[in-house]
């Protein structure tokens, strides 16, 4: 009988425990959402611990699409943003969200498929074109679907290749919407045999390629920049603005934007950092 | 392969063991009262509950993960205690994943106890009240089953932990969003092996609560 007594005071000892974890564990810290192109690309991993180290400042990670990333930020969940579509980052920041923005760094995206290239598309360089052609052709194509900013820059190609628009159309075969993140929507196209398109980090981190290869290269349409944004402390008093303020500081700074322009995949560059004379 | 690979692996497993511990442990302490409750007390509407409660067994993940996220996210009603993207929250939200199992497995079980000694102890003097502990004391052997089964639903669920604790490495990873991660990466043979371990994990667990139930069975206490 004692024992069930003893069991319930070790359960109410948890339930403190479980109140007081959270700040014991995490320390001095600040909350960073960004796209999972960072994160699974490797760029944080390699540039995360040398800001930590200099300032003593631990960045938690949240790697979600841009679209949820920008949704966090606006409920004040995350102290800052690096995030990848301008569009929706000009609207939260005209909204007063955010209370500064700044482009870190870019890289480009890339349309990848199937070997056998049923759309006839391989070595083009003109974005539009090649998804003319899927469509024209009803070529399977996966679409992330999940209102990231891939899926936002993919959406606007489509508004210009095709006049009628593929999520329209409800009884498509060929256009497929997963509402995945960027590495399950790659597994998923590989395993359909179908084109999608992604950014060149992820595809060079990527482990699972099998046949699929980089189809179209498009610098220009499918320029891809990266911004940092530092919530607006005024909506969000409880944000730490001040240490979030220092990693927005140092990611534009000199040192990071090296450690950008250095970074490489299979001796590949995957970032074009923002500041010229490291690019 | 894995341990290679991986040399945070350790913090992984510890924090979804602890995770998961702690939201058993936890639903347990609120899902044994309140089975015993629904198994031995008349009350209007108590059929309903029951179903509820039963019903509640099959929610997915996601929306318990989701739930969660709304109330404890800055803009929900929770938002103040600053917790989602915490240990703690992912502990609250596996709680309520677990808290039907444990509260239908057991009213089952205190229904089949009531049936065997509740004569018995009210001849001598007891009531259904004070018959709680007692109850509880002779059905722990079976109890104990209903906290593997809330610890097999909370160890292996990926949906609520991924929403409110946000994956964020050595804070909120634990195994399935490790496995999760390592998948979207393309690494499935890392993927694969965190599968493994975790596979082993449940294996050791339960183990070792059969080895104590046979231990206790044997001593007869």
């Amino acid at each position: 009988m004692c024992r069930i007594v003893f069991f319930y005071f070790f359960s109410i000892f948890i339930l403190f425990y479980t109140l007081g974890i959270s700040e014991v564990l995490a320390g001095r810290n600040i909350k960073l959402a960004t796209t999972t192109s960072t994160e699974n690309s490797g760029l944080l991993k390699r540039l995360l611990p040398v800001f930590e180290n200099r300032k003593d400042i631990k960045v938690l990670v949240i790697a979600v699409g841009t679209g949820q990333a920008l949704k966090i930020g606006k409920d004040g969940d995350a102290d800052v943003l690096l995030v990848h579509d301008s569009v929706a980052e000009k609207e939260f920041m005209q909204k007063g969200f955010g209370i500064s923005r700044r482009e870190v760094m870019s890289n480009d995206f890339i349309i990848v498929g199937p070997q056998g290239d049923p759309a006839r598309i391989k070595g083009g360089r003109d974005a539009v074109k090649a998804f003319k052609k899927i469509y024209s052709n009803s070529i399977k194509f996966v679409s992330r679907g999940d209102d990231s900013g891939t899926h936002k820059a993919e959406k606007r190609l489509w508004e210009t290749a095709s006049n009628i628009l593929p999520w329209n159309v409800t009884s498509t075969s060929w256009y497929n919407e997963v509402g995945a993140g960027m590495g399950q929507t790659l597994n998923i196209a590989i395993g359909m045999g179908a084109y999608t398109i992604v950014d060149r980090g992820t595809w060079l981190a990527f482990k699972n390629k099998r046949e699929h290869i980089i189809m179209v290269e498009d610098k220009e349409t499918l320029h891809n920049p990266y911004s940092v944004i530092l919530i607006n402390p005024n909506i969000h008093p409880h944000t730490k603005s001040e240490d979030a303020k220092q990693f927005y500081d140092w990611v534009i700074g000199e040192e990071a934007q090296e450690i950008i322009s250095e970074y490489r995949i299979d001796g590949e560059r995957l970032f074009l950092p923002n500041i010229d004379i490291y690019k | 392969m894995i341990f290679g690979a991986d040399p945070g692996l350790g913090e992984v497993v510890l924090l979804s063991l602890k995770v998961s511990c702690s939201a058993v442990a936890l639903a347990i302490f609120f899902g044994l009262p309140l089975g015993a409750f629904l198994a031995l007390y008349r009350f209007p509407g108590r059929g309903l509950t029951i179903i509820c409660v039963n019903a509640l067994m099959g929610l997915p993940p996601v929306v318990i993960g989701l739930l969660v996220y709304i109330i404890f996210s800055r803009a929900g009603p929770l938002g103040v205690f600053g917790l989602l993207y915490s240990p703690s929250v992912m502990i609250i939200a596996q709680l309520l994943l677990v808290l039907p199992i444990i509260a239908a497995l057991s009213r089952q079980h205190f229904v089949d106890l009531w049936h065997e000694y509740g004569d018995q102890l009210m001849s001598l003097g007891s009531n259904r009240w004070r018959a709680v502990p007692t109850l509880l004391w002779e059905g722990r052997v079976n109890l104990v089953t209903v906290g593997l089964a809330g610890f097999g639903r909370a160890i292996a669920e990926v949906g609520a932990v991924m929403i409110v604790g946000g994956n964020i490495d050595h804070y909120t990873r634990v195994m399935t969003t490790a496995i999760t991660l390592e998948t979207s990466k393309g690494n499935l043979s890392l993927a694969l092996g965190l599968g493994i371990i975790l596979l082993l994990l449940s294996v050791f667990v339960n183990l070792g609560v059969s080895l104590a139930r046979a231990v206790t069975i044997r001593q007869g206490v």
